[in-house]
Order: C-alpha cells, then sequence, then structure tokens
C-alpha cells in the first residue's frame, strides 16, 4: 500500500488493523456481535431460562428455601386452584377487553385522520396522536385515578344524569388499559388507511358500491392486519401490566399482581405465575400469524 | 370511498370526541396541580402557584430526578452501542441465525416487563451477590439497557437499509481506511438515526417502573418509584400533582425533537 507521504508508526498499525478487517468479513462480523450477543444472549436470555426452569422447582413450606428438585407442582396448583383460574381468565378477559375497546375506539380518529382530513392538517394530526406516547405512563394513570376519584371529574360529569362515575375496580382498570394502550392501536390503522389505494375505493364505487359496501369489501380487509398488529400491543401490554390495576383497580387482581405478590416468599410460584402470560402471549402471536400482522410489526 | 355528509359529518364528531378522551386527562392533570385543595375533587375551588414553590423544595423529588436521569444516560448510552453494532451485522452481512438475533432484540419489549424485571431479579441475586455486588443503581442501567438497544437498533437498522454500503466502498476506493469511512462518511449519515434512537431510550428509560422496581437496591428511587410511592399518600398529593404536571409540559421536549430529527426515523418505541 503505497502513500504520498510515508505514514507515521501510529498510522500504519492503524491502516494495517484497517486493512485486516477489510480482507476479512467473518471476523468484523465475529467483532459487530460479540458484545450484543454476549449481553443478549448470556445476560437476558439467561436470566430468563433460569426463571423459567426455577418454575419448576419448589420451595420448603416452612424455611421458604427454594428446593431445586425437578417438579410440576406449581404448574398442578395452578391449574386447579379456582382463585389462580379465576384470576387467569380475568386477565385475559381484560386483555381482549382492552383490545377491542382500542380497536373500536380507533377506527374512527384513523379514519378521519388518514381520509377525512385535509391533507395539511393529516401530519399534525399523527403528531397529536404520539404526544400521548411521550407523557409518562404513571402519570396517565395518575390522572384517571384524579377522574375516577371520589368527586373527581366523572362524577361531576355524570351527576346530572344521576349517575355516579365507576370507581375504582376493573371497569377503571380496563378504561385507564384502554386509554394508556389507544396510540399503539391509531398509529399502524392510520398508516395502513393512508396507503389505501384511492383507485381501488374509486373502482369499488363504480362496480355499484356504496360507501358501507366499500367499506366492509375493500377497506376492512385490507385494514385487518394493522388491526391485529396494534392488537398485539394492546393485548400483551394489558395481559403483564399489575400497576395500572394496584393504582385504580380496587380490590381487582390480575396475574401481574400475583407474580409480584408472590416474588419474595415463593420465587418458583411467581416463575410458574410468569410464564402464564409468555406462553398466552406466544399464543396469541401465532393465531394472528396468518393475518400477516407480525411482518408489518 | 364517496362519503355522504352524514357520514363525514359522524366521522369527524367521532374524531373530536377521540381527541377529546386522549387530550382531557392530560389537561386534567396541569389543572389540577393549581388546585389549592388536597382532594382531586373537580371543579377546584380555586387556582393557585403555591404546590409549585412548595414542589420546588422537595428534595426526594429532586434527588429522585437526579437518579432517573443518570440511569437514563446509562443505559443509553450502552444501548447506543450495542444496538448500533446489531444493526450493523443485521443489516449489512447475510449470516445464520440473523433473524434469531433480530427477534431477541425485540423480546426484551415484547414481553410483560414484570417477566424481564424477576428474571433480571433472580440472575443478578445468584450471580452477582455471592460476587458481592448488590443490586444498586448498576443493575438499574443494566435492566434498562437490555429493553433499550431495540429503539436504538430499529432506529439504525432503517437508516441503513436506506443507504446503501456503495458510499463506504466509494470512500475505500478513495484511499480512506475502514475506520476513517466509518468516522466521515457512515457516521454522518447514521447521525440523525442515533439521536432519534438515543432520545427514545432515554423517554423509554426515564419512564421505567416495573423493571426498576426488580432490579434497584434499596437506596435507589428513581422519578417513577418516587411517584407510585408517594400517589396514595395524602399528604404528599400537591408535591405529586406538580411533578406529573412538569412530565406532561415536559413530554413536548422529545416531540418538537422527533419532529426535528426528520420523519424517516421510527417516531415511537413500540409502533
Amino acid at each position: 500500500m503505497t502513500t504520498d507521504t510515508p505514514p507515521a508508526a501510529g498510522r500504519g498499525t492503524v491502516r494495517r488493523l484497517a486493512g485486516a478487517l477489510h480482507t476479512r468479513p467473518r471476523l468484523r462480523l465475529t467483532l459487530l456481535l460479540t458484545a450484543p450477543l454476549l449481553w443478549l444472549a448470556v445476560l437476558y436470555l439467561g436470566s430468563l431460562t433460569v426463571l423459567f426452569v426455577s418454575a419448576f422447582w419448589t420451595t420448603n413450606s416452612f424455611t421458604s428455601e427454594v428446593v431445586k428438585v425437578w417438579s410440576t407442582d406449581n404448574f398442578h396448583t395452578l391449574f386447579t386452584t379456582p382463585v389462580f383460574r379465576q384470576v387467569i381468565l380475568r386477565s385475559v378477559g381484560v386483555a381482549l377487553a382492552v383490545t377491542v375497546l382500542c380497536a373500536v375506539i380507533a377506527f374512527p380518529v384513523a379514519f378521519y385522520t388518514a381520509r377525512v382530513a385535509g391533507p395539511r392538517w393529516r401530519p399534525l394530526l399523527v403528531v397529536a396522536i404520539l404526544t400521548p406516547l411521550w407523557a409518562s405512563y404513571l402519570v396517565k394513570v395518575y390522572a384517571w385515578r384524579l377522574i375516577l376519584s371520589e368527586g373527581g371529574l366523572a362524577d361531576w360529569m355524570l351527576a346530572p344524569f344521576g349517575l355516579s362515575g365507576p370507581g375504582f375496580g376493573l371497569p377503571a382498570t380496563v378504561l385507564t388499559l384502554t386509554y394508556l394502550w389507544l396510540p399503539y392501536m391509531i398509529l399502524p390503522i392510520h398508516t395502513a388507511l393512508e396507503q389505501l389505494p384511492a383507485n381501488l375505493l374509486d373502482a369499488s364505487a363504480d362496480l355499484g358500491a356504496r360507501a358501507g359496501r366499500t367499506f366492509r369489501s375493500v377497506v376492512l380487509p385490507m385494514v385487518l392486519p394493522s388491526v391485529a398488529a396494534g392488537s398485539v400491543f394492546t393485548f400483551s401490554l394489558s395481559l403483564g401490566d399489575y400497576i395500572t390495576v394496584q393504582i385504580v383497580g380496587g380490590k381487582t387482581q390480575l396475574i401481574g399482581n400475583l407474580v409480584y405478590s408472590n416474588i419474595e416468599l415463593n420465587l418458583p410460584m411467581a416463575a410458574a405465575l410468569g410464564t402464564v402470560p409468555v406462553v398466552v402471549i406466544v399464543l396469541y402471536l401465532l393465531a394472528i400469524r396468518r393475518t400477516g400482522a407480525l411482518n408489518s410489526l | 370511498m364517496h362519503l355522504g355528509r352524514t357520514a363525514r359529518t359522524a366521522l369527524r364528531i367521532g374524531a373530536a370526541l377521540g381527541f377529546a378522551v386522549i387530550y382531557v386527562p392530560l389537561l386534567l392533570v396541569l389543572v389540577n396541580s393549581l388546585n389549592p385543595d388536597r382532594s382531586a375533587s373537580w371543579p377546584p375551588p380555586g387556582l393557585t402557584l403555591h404546590w409549585w414553590s412548595v414542589a420546588a423544595d422537595n428534595s426526594g423529588a429532586r434527588d429522585a430526578v437526579w437518579v432517573s436521569v443518570k440511569a437514563g444516560l446509562g443505559a443509553t448510552a450502552i444501548a447506543l452501542v450495542l444496538g448500533t453494532l446489531i444493526a450493523f451485522a443485521v443489516a449489512r452481512y447475510r449470516f445464520l441465525g440473523r433473524g434469531t438475533v433480530s427477534f431477541v432484540v425485540v423480546l426484551p419489549i415484547a414481553l410483560p416487563g414484570i417477566v424481564t424485571g424477576i428474571a433480571l431479579n433472580s440472575a443478578f441475586g445468584t450471580v452477582l451477590r455471592p460476587l458481592g455486588v448488590g443490586l444498586g443503581l448498576f443493575t438499574v442501567i443494566v435492566g434498562h439497557a437490555t429493553f433499550c438497544i431495540v429503539v436504538v437498533f430499529n432506529n439504525v437498522v432503517a437508516r441503513l437499509r436506506r443507504t446503501s454500503g456503495s458510499y463506504e466502498e466509494a470512500a475505500m476506493d478513495l484511499g480512506a481506511t475502514t475506520f476513517r469511512a466509518f468516522v466521515d462518511v457512515t457516521f454522518p449519515l447514521l447521525r440523525s438515526a442515533l439521536l432519534a434512537g438515543g432520545l427514545l431510550a432515554f423517554a423509554l428509560s426515564f419512564d421505567e417502573i416495573v423493571v426498576t422496581t426488580f432490579t434497584a437496591g434499596p437506596g435507589i428511587q428513581t422519578l417513577p418509584i418516587w411517584i407510585f410511592d408517594n400517589m396514595t399518600r395524602p399528604q404528599q398529593a400537591p408535591v405529586v400533582n406538580v411533578v406529573a404536571a412538569v412530565l406532561v409540559l415536559l413530554s413536548v421536549i422529545p416531540i418538537y425533537l422527533a419532529q426535528r430529527l426528520s420523519a424517516d426515523t421510527a417516531t415511537s418505541s413500540r409502533v
């Protein structure tokens, strides 16, 4: 390698190193991947593996010491104890309810921002949808605590109709979680609607379809994968939540709360409980994979 | 689709209601911080700035902000390095297990925080405790970095896919070494993607409560933990109100910056 000026000794070393790297793509790839894989594969996946293995351990009921003997006792308890079964079903129900509510609210909003509002307004409206994503999770839950508290905004608004707000409990939990994850549903639907080719809609109209028919036969099938993509977030985030339930849920218990309350006394049981949302989410992902939603994540 | 007048009006009303639902709670937090009363009853009996000055003197909240900033900066720095390295590997090379690598990067944010939290908690307990390293700020940073990697990765990989490697090859044909090409060509191309990714990573870390709960040592209190601990204490209500209002106001900054950092970078963490 020749250069106009003779390189200093230090620069020569750098050049030789660079040359060695340049001719060995495998070495470059190895150097790129070593640190991240150590972190993610060893630290993170390693921790997860230990957790899932520990779900098959038990605790000594007298000393609370973990007994490292393989048994399926925890899972047996999980599926035979009525309380656990109820909580699992309730958590899945909450996650599904939040997902459906998000989709129902998100659709008109996204339809408006993507196809009805003037083109100049659209980017601004997208920012308006994104803004609450940056506001703190806890602050948003706190806002709903203020709204739903006794004598709060909900009571005040419903008082003229002779009603009072739902207070803290299961409905409050569903409402708050819907609020928290709503932007995750609006954005993908907005994007899908925006990319919908206008000539498809024209063609449908030319063939004699009214707005309702076009919506059912053209718009909905093309937007459904995005709804499914959004639902991954609304469903998975709701299923794992325990903070919101603690703040606005009153006495309501979800899986997350059970995991949290078991963690000090019975880690293997907490681990077994923790596998439930993971398995449910994986099943959910497999179920919606057919819609092609996962490709647009 | 040719919507009738009624359909358009209905959509307009629906969207207006939707936006009202999104913004009323945030506005309520702002108004409530000016409420002279300790209770959250509506409407407030008056407006006062008194609690803002009380909150400014609250050392617990101030210390918590400082801990959160340190944790956020540490986690962002690690995530920037690791996320960029993986992004280069995935975008510029074809190798066995490439799909798995991009899946594992997403996993920490796709799984419920409580699962990530107890997994790290038990791993730290079994590996670090015998070495004499307890839970503290360090373990919080490690935990946060794990789920922040994905946002840096997403931003950088999107940029790398858009800019082919031919720029670097051109630089090297002109005599630049691999390092020189990176500093003069690749890095400037990536700069705004790195900024956007770093911004998101910091915001994500600043907001995280679940993983923090399981990885923080006894003396370590981040701002979300402080808010959560004080939320249900009537004595602390006015200060919590002000802190919440400040956080709502501060959330405008990242939006402004994200908008400035060009439209092609991923603007949110999960979507």
